[in-house]
């Protein structure tokens, strides 16, 4: 456990400290959001009617701006051959890693994310049940980016890779996150139907994700 | 004590036989010394034995290690790149690796660092520092590891003659203390007595065999 706890602590600091993942994923999440209802005029009705699918989307792609960080920057200095002779099964490891990679990106974009509602006119009694969809839907976004993390951590630009590989998978988070912030706000269908697949999903994916990303690991090590 | 055997090693990269048949045994407190010209798969060889590379056939075992722990788990492989992180200090560079190798002494990460006469400068940004120094922090792990098995490959790029002494220093106290020692080299470095393998000559890698 110590090891575990060490590497997700060690890459929460590096990821704090040099801040440029971080500053860049909450820009672009800032600044899609806000230049959105410029283009869609002062329709208050129409903007908090899309509000959730709106976040939702600008928060898949700025986490996307930042996956490729994840593994890169090990590969690149030789950090991975260290980890992966280490006391930890690279399937660990990679848990670790995308877990730093979600508390250090995704929580100040879940924690953001009311403000940003405020632009779109968002009902604040929803900003309970978005918070908790994002909460609950975040680490997915963060598991199956390690896989492609990992699969594109041997390329110069491995970004927008990323983004082609990625983004299907994340469709199901999409769906099920929008439809429980959809049914809170009283448009329809249960809360805790879309919000429990999320969950299983989320689930699913925290050990499909580390295992997969294991493997692509060795194979860009070999 | 522990005792690496090798058998009937193969190595291939990009369907090029490197190392077409490679066996050997280091007994504990041994050295090896592996050359040959660039391209002959030295490094090749100590990623095999690492387990950061498939070979394509043979195995690399430690007999009378831990059982339980893998030969990647008891070797302390140094490849061309440090693992240094440029944001982190060279001791919080340490640190980490104390704690994910669970190193408990307090005192390791200060004896590694006055091994390789680097406690001056034990709290800068490694991203300051010379290649030369980023090279020794990144050699400091293999005292704070403490692993039976060396893996270097190259160790002594961009080291000064002084460091480059130091290094052999360490490395025959290592084998004195009865850990072994796999070195790839093209430069003279002198860690006492030790056996040679030449990749060049054995493989002849440097003309290519190709498949």
């Amino acid at each position: 456990m110590k090891p575990f706890l060490a590497l997700i602590a060690r890459d929460v600091r590096l990821g704090l400290r040099e801040g440029g993942a971080l500053g860049a994923a909450l820009g672009f999440y800032v600044i899609v959001v806000a230049i959105l209802p410029l283009g869609l005029g002062p329709d208050m009705n129409l903007l908090a009617r899309i509000a959730p699918g709106v976040l939702w989307v600008a928060l898949l792609l700025s986490a996307l701006l930042s996956l490729e960080r994840i593994f890169h920057a090990d590969y690149e200095d030789g950090t991975l051959e260290m980890l992966a002779t280490g006391p930890l099964p690279l399937e660990m490891a990679a848990l670790a890693k995308s877990l730093a990679h979600w508390i250090c990106t995704a929580i100040p974009l879940i924690i953001i994310s009311p403000v940003l509602g405020l632009l779109f006119n968002l009902d604040p009694a929803a900003f309970g049940p978005l918070m908790l969809s994002m909460a609950a839907g975040t680490p997915a976004v963060s598991f199956l980016g390690a896989v492609g993390a990992a699969l594109t951590c041997g390329l110069r630009r491995g970004g927008l890779l990323l983004a082609v590989l990625l983004l299907p998978l994340y469709v199901p988070v999409l769906i099920f996150g929008v439809a429980s912030v959809n049914a809170a706000m009283g448009l329809g269908g249960s809360f805790t139907a879309p919000f429990s697949i999320l969950c299983a999903f989320t689930l699913v994916t925290a050990v499909i994700g580390p295992l997969a990303a294991a493997a692509a690991i060795r194979s860009a090590l070999n | 004590m522990p005792k690496l055997v090798v058998k009937s090693l193969r190595c291939a990269r990009g369907g090029r036989v490197l190392i077409p048949e490679l066996s050997f045994t280091l007994g504990a407190g041994e050295g090896l010394l592996v050359q040959g010209p660039n391209g002959a798969g030295k490094t090749t060889l100590l990623r095999a034995i690492a387990g950061l590379f498939q070979p394509e056939a043979g195995t690399a075992r430690l007999e009378g290690g831990d059982d339980e722990k893998s030969l990647a788990e008891q070797c302390c492989f140094i490849g061309h790149l440090n693992g240094v992180k440029p944001s982190f200090t060279a001791s919080e560079n340490l640190r980490f690796i104390a704690a994910y190798f669970e190193i408990d002494d307090d005192g390791a990460v200060d004896n590694a660092l006055a091994a390789f006469g680097l406690e001056a400068i034990a709290h800068v940004p490694s991203a300051y520092l010379s290649a030369g120094q980023k090279r020794r922090l990144g050699l400091c792990r293999l005292l704070l590891m403490r692993r039976p098995l060396w893996l270097l490959d190259e160790p002594s790029v961009s080291l000064d003659l002084a460091s480059q002494a130091v290094l052999s220093g360490v490395i025959r106290r290592h084998m004195t203390a009865g850990g072994m020692a796999i070195v790839s080299t093209h430069m003279p470095i002198d860690i006492g007595t030790t056996r040679v393998i030449d990749l060049g000559g054995q493989s002849d890698a440097a003309h290519g065999v190709w498949q």
